[in-house]
């Protein structure tokens, strides 16, 4: 019986012939933290007894959670993980660089890899092929020291996916529409490979959108194969030799098979206060919006920002709509001023942020007012999840929020396109 | 044997309801931190748990970030093990990394308020107010080791690697 993607990876990091439901302990071939989970992270390993690092240049510590910090506790905890950084040999990617997953992906994670991170949303390798997952500060801490942890070899659902995306229509819809209907614990333990003739013209930019939310129903990870697309992104980030072909075999075993025609969908969203509260976007038209929020390791790309920048060019954001936009990294920012969306998104009256993760998880800028309601490219909308508990805050396609921030209300971006 | 009293929770009950990302500058301060626990799922939740008491919750308890300051919290408010359905992945990890106990079973037919006795080993929660007796699911070796040793760390400073 052959191998799903899971199983593949596991079996090779593993050494052993590991299958759905098996225990295996696992090379963890990079592992990382971020600066709101990196300081209990190194407190936890100088707790454990562990004297040295297995991989201290595969060991990385991010600071893009709070950048540029906005508090003296903040700076205090950045400074613990430049100190250790320095004490141990880790790499450090500091302030302006990027969020932790974009990094990831531009420089590190190869087809293949068994990835963990002090982040939920690590699953975005997964775009690329890699077994990559989020755990706590202790387990990171003891991979940091061991180089390997333990797994549960997930059982997969193999997600196929068919036809050609509407106008307007993108992977993001696709991933709200799949968490809309597994549920937000649809998933949970599994793997989600994707497969299905949409996936080979399925630019990489959107199988990062989607691996990063695998997550939002609960999987382990969400894995695409490793093919021609993966291999140009890893060539065009100078890392042509990063690339092996990964792909499952055509006898692997699924737990379960879900069929999405591509074709079909259309622009979507999740309602306040969980992502699997989907809806059609035209179902919601005419809901009235005060921010919107186009950015995140989930939409913060150069395709993202080139089609809000299509949206608004030579147009003004609504006068009761404060845009803000923050590229996913300091190399998206750059591409992004030399293809002039910057300027674009500018003159359209953005508010351009530094890369990083504050307004996303409510930690800084662009905290809501009372009754307030966002539109963000982001992954999660609970209750609370940008800064107030009495907020509201909509999830979509960055077609979606820019078309929302020309109108100022909840629009279909089919009706700008 | 544990025994206290039930504090019932719904479903989906994220690690943002838990501890949420405005507090991300007490991270590094827990006592300060430990006193918003819970606070978007129940303000006065704080206020009113004993040391001893359990959280009973629905479905998927502590989905979304892989932050562990959420079991922490939890359990620097005295809370002894959460019963729930379901519990999100990382969260039952990391919860079980700290030596806080997890069982999963039918928490529908457990009420506010009620007493329970909860017998780790034997996976028994006994409600002690309604006289039924609920049996929760298992959970990998690994995870029960871990847990014996009273979380990870206790675990590595033993063992200095895992063992399966």
């Amino acid at each position: 019986m052959g191998k799903t993607l899971a199983e593949k990876i596991l079996s090779k990091n593993s050494g052993t012939d590991a299958r759905a439901g098996d225990i295996v302990i696992a090379e963890v071939d990079l592992v990382f933290a971020q600066d709101t989970t990196g300081p209990l992270t190194v407190r936890v390993f100088h707790e454990s007894g562990l004297k040295r690092l297995a991989k201290p240049q595969k060991t990385v510590l991010f600071i893009d959670h709070a950048v540029p910090s906005p508090s003296a506790a903040l700076s205090d905890d950045h400074l613990l993980l430049r100190h250790f950084a320095k004490e141990y040999g880790v790499v450090i990617s500091d302030v302006g660089e990027g969020v932790c997953h974009q990094i990831v992906i531009e420089s590190m994670a190869k087809p293949g890899d068994v990835i963990v991170g002090a982040d939920s949303h690590t699953v975005t390798s997964g775009g690329i092929g890699a077994f990559a997952t989020g755990m706590g500060s202790s387990d990171v801490a003891v991979v940091m020291g061991l180089g390997k942890t333990w797994f549960r070899v997930p059982e997969s659902i193999k997600v196929e996916v068919t036809g050609a995306f509407q106008k307007g229509v993108s992977g993001k819809d696709l991933i709200l529409h799949l968490v809309g209907m597994l549920g937000a614990d649809g998933a949970t333990y599994k793997s989600l490979e994707f497969s299905g003739n949409t996936v080979p013209s399925m630019s990489i930019s959107q199988r990062f959108t989607i691996a990063n939310m695998a997550v939002e129903c609960g999987a382990k990870v969400g894995l695409f194969p490793a093919d021609n697309v993966a291999r140009d992104y890893l060539i065009a980030q100078g890392r042509p030799n990063d690339y092996q072909p990964i792909f499952p075999d055509v006898d692997a075993e699924y737990e379960q098979t879900i069929k999405i025609n591509a074709a079909g969908l259309e622009p979507t969203l999740s309602k306040p206060h969980t992502v699997d509260n989907t809806a059609l976007v035209r179902e919601l038209t005419g809901t009235k919006v005060q921010q919107v929020y186009i950015g995140t390791c989930t939409n913060g790309r150069l395709e993202d920002l080139a089609v809000a920048a299509s949206i608004l060019k030579g147009k003004k954001c609504h006068p009761g709509v404060r845009l803000i936009v923050a590229p996913a990294s300091r190399r998206i920012m750059l591409e992004a001023l030399g293809t002039n969306y910057v300027q674009t998104l500018i003159e359209a009256g953005t508010v351009l942020l530094p890369p990083g993760c504050g307004p996303c998880l409510g930690l800084h800028q662009g905290v809501l007012g009372k009754g307030e309601v966002c539109v963000s490219t982001s992954n999660r909308n609970f209750k609370g999840r940008m800064g107030n508990p009495e907020a509201f805050v909509y999830l979509a396609s960055p077609a979606t929020a820019a078309a929302t921030a020309l109108t100022g209300e909840i629009t279909d971006p089919r009706e700008v396109l | 044997m544990l025994r206290g009293r039930a504090f019932k929770f719904g479903d989906s009950i994220s690690t943002d309801h838990i501890i949420p990302g405005r507090y991300a500058h007490l991270r590094s301060n827990l006592p300060e931190l430990a006193k918003h626990v819970l606070e978007d799922a129940d303000p006065t939740f704080v206020s009113r748990v004993k040391p001893g008491d359990f959280i009973v919750a629905g479905n998927n308890f502590g989905l979304g970030s892989s932050r562990e300051h959420a079991p922490l919290v939890i359990k620097m408010a005295g809370v002894k093990a959460i019963l729930a359905k379901s519990v999100a992945r990382i969260f039952f990890r990391n919860a079980i990394n700290l030596g806080l106990p997890i069982l999963i079973c039918d928490t529908d037919k457990i009420n506010d308020g009620d007493e329970l006795e909860v017998d780790l080993e034997g996976g028994k929660v006994k409600d002690l107010t309604s006289g039924q007796t609920l049996t929760s699911g298992k959970i990998p070796e690994v995870m029960l080791r871990i847990l014996e040793m009273g979380g990870l760390i206790p675990y590595i400073q033993k063992y200095g690697d895992f063992r399966l």
